[in-house]
């Protein structure tokens, strides 16, 4: 037990880390929860049960889901690309898959309206191409309504919108969480399943793949779980409809706006447990990839 | 020849997925940050310059610059704090403390705005009519101090705020709201770091009779401070550009409360956008900066890692 005080420094470094961590995070948080707490368990009923809070949590969950899938596969082929092959201009590449977390939410908010959006340069072709279908096909319900929208807005003000810049913040999780394992990985055991005959196919799917899963699936929830916070990449491009595009944190905000604390305290102690959870989840399945990278 | 042949694959296979990737990392990452540059110069260089040389610009600047100019500092103590503390020692609820570090991480940013309404706010725990009655005895001595002092003027400031102590919805609120997202960052770069180079050194420096703190300047920093810098970096760049947090506790009071991302939403809702773009060059130059600083440093380390 005097081993561990061989070097000087461990009350005065707990000290201050204790007391800072209760200050700025633990007794912030603490009070939330004992505000949420507070709200009677009738008004809980309310608040899960209005259409409105049910169709954010919805929106929001799902939209989370299949970002962060669709940030699974893209980042699967980023990685794959960037650590396997060499070619001009890599590095610069591989330092730009950063920028989500390096630029603001909010630049990244506006800017991604603009090039998605009806005049954008990728948007103004997402219209064309939807005109072109609701002309062709007249698509009806609720794929009729997203072609409409499309077509009148580009990819801004839909759910298509929000997706978007769901997986613009999501794809660096999973590339940076893939990317130590597969250069890790040795080529030994490819070679191996090439000399007993394995096309090179083969080799990825029953050989490669399953040792990435691990680091797949903890990118995947990383992903997921910043989706679901998210706010100043999604405000701008999603237009904030009720029922239609407003996210959990936006309709915090608008409770907040109208004055109901209780309401805002009761979403927000909600979404925090789900965090938590996650979070939990991710630090099992990190030391399940730390235990494999050995 | 045949062993590059196992392992990788063929020609136009390799050329379709390097394509195809860069496609992804355009569409995604290269398109949106052109886009900011080409918008804010959609109406030319003067309506460019006219956007960043306006007094409502200038005041967010300065209330970014205050804001990051606190909580980096802050926490860069804090996360060499606790850094020390886990990677030194072994002690009960070690790898709890771990987990509690990256908590803010998976907050959103409008709940950690949130927290500090339902502390500060007026139905708070802590409304401000409490902390003012609480804070009487101060604003009576920086008073005396104000009327006294030659120097009147700063004790005049402290004196207004002691009377009348607005955390949320004002400067101070900005602040906390920044400290609590920023809060990870140094602490989540100088953990592995320090945990992988081990105590060897300071055992060693102990042995021959260092005290505590030159342990640390001589032997400790020497060897993390590019991870340091690093983490200081990421830190410096969350500070300036956090959002949610600070729109949440922030009450969009123009030109008092508006840090750099708030004045680019407000120009933005207002139509201005090639102003709100200018503004918004300012953060993507800061997010380049900030990048372009992580492969420099990650190259150094790198190279002195290998020596």
């Amino acid at each position: 037990m005097s081993k561990r005080r061989i070097i000087p420094g461990f009350g005065l470094s707990l000290g201050f880390t204790i007391a800072y961590l209760s200050l700025i995070i633990l007794i912030p948080l603490a009070v939330l929860f004992l505000k949420a707490a507070g709200v009677g368990w009738a008004e809980w009923k309310d608040i899960f049960g209005s259409p409105r809070v049910l169709a954010a949590t919805k929106l929001t969950f799902g939209l989370s889901a299949a970002a962060a899938g669709l940030s699974v596969v893209l980042g699967l082929l980023v990685t794959w690309v960037l650590v396997r092959y060499r070619f001009p201009g890599r590095g610069m590449l591989d330092a730009m898959v950063d920028l989500p977390f390096a630029l603001p939410t909010a630049v990244a908010g506006i800017t991604l309206t603009a090039i998605y959006g009806k005049t954008g340069w990728i948007g103004s072709h997402i219209a064309a191409a939807a005109s072109w279908v609701r002309a062709t096909w007249k698509p009806t319900g609720w794929f009729g309504d997203q072609v409409n929208s499309w077509a009148d807005f580009g990819a801004a003000y839909s759910s298509l919108g929000i997706f978007i810049a769901l997986t613009f913040i999501g794809l660096p999780f999973v590339v940076r969480t893939l990317q130590p394992v597969m250069e890790d990985l040795g080529l030994e055991i490819e070679e191996a399943a090439a000399t007993l005959g394995a096309g090179r196919w083969t080799v990825f799917r029953r050989v490669v793949f399953p040792l990435l899963v691990p680091a797949l699936i903890t990118g995947f929830t990383l992903a997921f779980a910043r989706a679901i916070g998210e706010y100043g990449s999604v405000i701008f491009i999603s237009g904030n409809l009720p029922m239609k595009t407003e996210i959990l944190p936006l309709l915090i905000v608008s409770q907040l706006e109208q004055f109901k604390y209780g309401s805002a305290a009761v979403i927000a102690a909600s979404m925090l447990g789900v965090s938590f959870i996650l979070l939990f989840i991710i630090n099992l399945l990190q030391r399940r990839l730390d235990w494999q990278n050995r | 020849m045949a062993n590059l042949q196992a392992t990788t694959e063929s020609k136009p296979v390799r050329v379709v997925l390097i394509l195809s990737a860069l496609t992804v990392l355009s569409l995604f990452l290269l398109l949106p940050l052109f886009g900011v540059f080409a918008e804010a110069l959609r109406r030319g260089w003067e309506v460019f310059f006219a956007a960043l040389t306006e007094d409502a610009a200038f005041s967010a600047i300065k209330l970014t610059l205050i804001a990051a100019g606190v909580s980096v500092p802050l926490n860069t103590l804090f996360g060499l704090s606790a850094a020390w503390l886990v990677t030194k020692y072994r002690f009960k609820g070690r790898a709890l403390l771990i987990s509690l570090i990256d908590l803010p991480f998976a907050v959103s940013p409008v709940i950690a705005g949130l927290v500090w309404i339902m502390i500060f706010g007026v139905k708070g725990w802590l409304p401000p009519a409490m902390m003012a009655e609480f804070l009487a005895p101060l604003a009576t001595l920086a008073k005396q101090a104000a009327a006294n002092e030659s120097c009147g003027g700063l004790f005049e400031g402290i004196a207004g705020w002691l009377a009348d102590p607005k955390i949320v919805f004002a400067t101070p609120g900005i602040i906390i709201a920044t400290v609590f997202v920023t809060f990870p960052f140094v602490a989540r770069e100088l953990i592995p770091l320090m945990e992988s180079q081990g105590s060897g050194q300071e055992e060693a420096a102990v042995t021959l009779g260092a005290s505590g703190w030159r342990i640390f300047w001589r032997v400790t920093l020497p060897n993390i401070k590019w991870g340091l810098l690093y983490g200081v970096l990421l830190c410096n760049a969350r500070a300036m550009g956090e959002f949610g947090a600070v729109s949440v506790v922030s009450g969009h009071i123009r030109g008092q409360t508006n840090t750099l991302p708030l004045h680019i939403e407000v120009l933005y809702n207002e139509y201005q956008f090639s102003a709100a773009f200018a503004c918004a060059t300012l953060l993507a130059l800061l997010a380049l900066l900030t990048l372009g600083m992580k492969s420099l440093v990650g190259r150094i380390s790198g190279h002195s890692a290998q020596e």
